[in-house]
């Protein structure tokens, strides 16, 4: 097995120190367009990181290089101190390994992508039976757990289609942690909703950071990363261009490109 | 019974098409049955060659991509009874000859498995298309996020790209079934007694044309009534989860 497993470290205080996830020098071009230009972070267990920026930023692209949905053009990617293996091209070179390490990272996407065929009981149990080949019975007694948790323990049972999408993200919310993930990736969670569902599942997410989860979060909301981020992180084309604890990064923000993405926004 | 047949004048049809002699009702049938055999092989045959073929497609190399352009392109182009003589005699040919050189001699090829053969080279091509389309009208983002929580490319196809593109799929693909079992016709010029053939050679024989094609028409048309009813189910069950267009109804 691994260095650790599950999220019964994640929450322990002795692991506070151990790093979650490193990224280091990530670079990322889309043909002619680079839209990393070499970004270092380091998340410990227990960190929320909230990752902020205007659009094109590279914030997503960033976010999502770390599971390798988007395959790095270079850099390193380590998770729990694991380097992920890549090739030249950037490429994963271990696929298995890949596939070990995503089934600890928990995602949640803008559009929540639910499967549309299969009820939020199917779609929570799906990952812990057939990828972690955790038994039937087991899985659907937590996944209940779960989605009563998030709120939605009366539509076990019903396709995603039926819900709203605050619903549906919340139900994506429980997928995610269906596989007790070490890390949670958010990747603006809240940007495809409707304005009065936002707060809802900012519960969640708040509720998650309080009890210790290592999460990355990019987000637009600038009150709520304030609220539960440990450390914020401001990227703009493609560098950080300021990070540090959320009452610095928003009361006296030094950069003056910070200074005024914060008054745009406003 | 006999007596309103009698009256209708129906009564001689009857007679021809009784399923024992010297009715020819029971040889109906079995070109019936050997049509039904051909035509469900090849329908399955072609899926198998679809959906690798629609998979070759959207991610192979340049050359597999090129291949199966090639294939899909020629098998559309050519009329079907001038590639089910191509193929037939090719085939044949080609077995006989290997057959040959290892000292065996020539062999019987089944008819079965020859119309299996070559309709489901033909179907193959046109599965590959139907199914092509459903696979790329799957939201990227749910297989994004099956990548995303590691789930390995086989069961990823497995889990969610085949169950989530079945309801894109499957209006297309009852078409190819209903091509298939009508395409066996085709296979009467190669001399296979499918049902078109055994109603040739019963109308031939009783000078009963009318009342032949007339019988076998409407077998036809029971096997398509049929298909659309299960097709009809296996459609409703692909749609799960996903609302009515007409709305109102869950």
């Amino acid at each position: 097995m691994d260095s650790f497993s599950g999220g019964d470290l994640a929450s322990a205080s002795s692991g506070r120190d151990e790093e979650a996830v490193r990224i280091e020098d990530l670079h990322k071009s889309f043909g002619e367009l680079e839209v990393l230009k070499g970004v270092n972070l380091t998340a410990r267990k227990g960190d929320v990181v909230a990752i902020i920026g205007g659009s094109g930023s590279g914030k997503s692209t960033m976010l999502r290089c770390i599971n390798f949905l988007e395959t790095p053009t270079s850099g390193r990617i380590y998770v729990g101190g694991e380097h992920i293996a890549m090739r030249e091209d950037g490429t994963p070179a271990n696929r298995r390994q890949l596939e070990r390490i995503r089934t600890r990272l928990g995602m949640v996407f803008q559009s929540f992508n639910l499967w549309t065929h299969r009820t939020l009981l199917e779609n929570v149990i799906e990952v812990p039976v057939h990828v972690l080949k955790q038994s039937r019975a087991e899985a659907i007694e937590k996944a209940q757990s779960l989605l009563k948790r998030v709120g939605l323990g009366d539509k076990a049972d019903v396709y995603p289609a039926y819900l709203s999408g605050g619903q549906q993200q919340r139900a994506a919310i429980a997928r995610a942690l269906a596989v007790d993930p070490d890390v949670m990736l958010f990747d603006e969670p809240t940007s495809a909703l409707d304005p009065e569902l936002v707060g809802e599942v900012l519960t969640v997410i708040r509720d998650l950071a309080a009890e210790g989860r290592t999460m990355l979060l990019v987000t637009h909301e600038m009150k709520f990363a304030r609220e539960v981020a440990d450390h914020v992180v401001y990227l703009y084309q493609g560098r950080i261009e300021e990070q540090g604890a959320p009452d610095q990064v928003f009361d006296a923000p030094k950069s003056e490109r910070l200074q005024q993405f914060l008054m745009s926004i406003n | 019974m006999s007596d309103l047949l009698n009256m209708l004048g129906l009564a001689q049809s009857a007679e021809l098409l009784s399923l024992s002699p010297p009715g020819w009702g029971g040889n109906l049938l079995r070109g019936l049955l050997n049509s039904l055999q051909i035509a469900f092989g090849a329908f399955g045959m072609g899926l198998v060659i679809g959906l690798f073929g629609a998979y070759g497609k959207l991610y192979g190399g340049p050359i597999l991509r090129d291949l199966l352009a090639v294939y899909t392109t020629v098998i559309r182009a050519v009329p079907e009874l001038v590639l089910i003589l191509i193929l037939y005699y090719l085939g044949s040919d080609l077995i006989n000859k290997v057959s040959e050189a290892m000292g065996y001699g020539r062999v019987e090829i089944s008819g079965v498995v020859a119309g299996i053969w070559v309709l489901g080279v033909v179907q193959g091509a046109y599965s590959i298309e139907v199914l092509r389309g459903a696979i790329q009208a799957v939201p990227p983002g749910q297989i994004e996020a099956a990548r995303a929580f590691g789930m390995p490319p086989f069961m990823l196809m497995r889990r969610v790209t085949i169950p989530a593109m079945m309801s894109f799929a499957t209006p297309g693909l009852a078409n190819l079934w209903l091509i298939a079992t009508k395409d066996t016709a085709l296979l009467a010029i190669v001399g296979f007694s499918e049902l078109t053939l055994e109603t040739r050679q019963a109308a031939a024989s009783t000078r009963a044309y009318f009342t032949f094609f007339l019988a076998a028409g409407a077998l036809y048309l029971i096997v398509t009534l049929f298909s659309q009813v299960i097709f009809g189910r296996i459609e409703r069950w692909a749609r799960r989860g996903q609302p009515s267009l007409r709305g109102g109804t869950r």
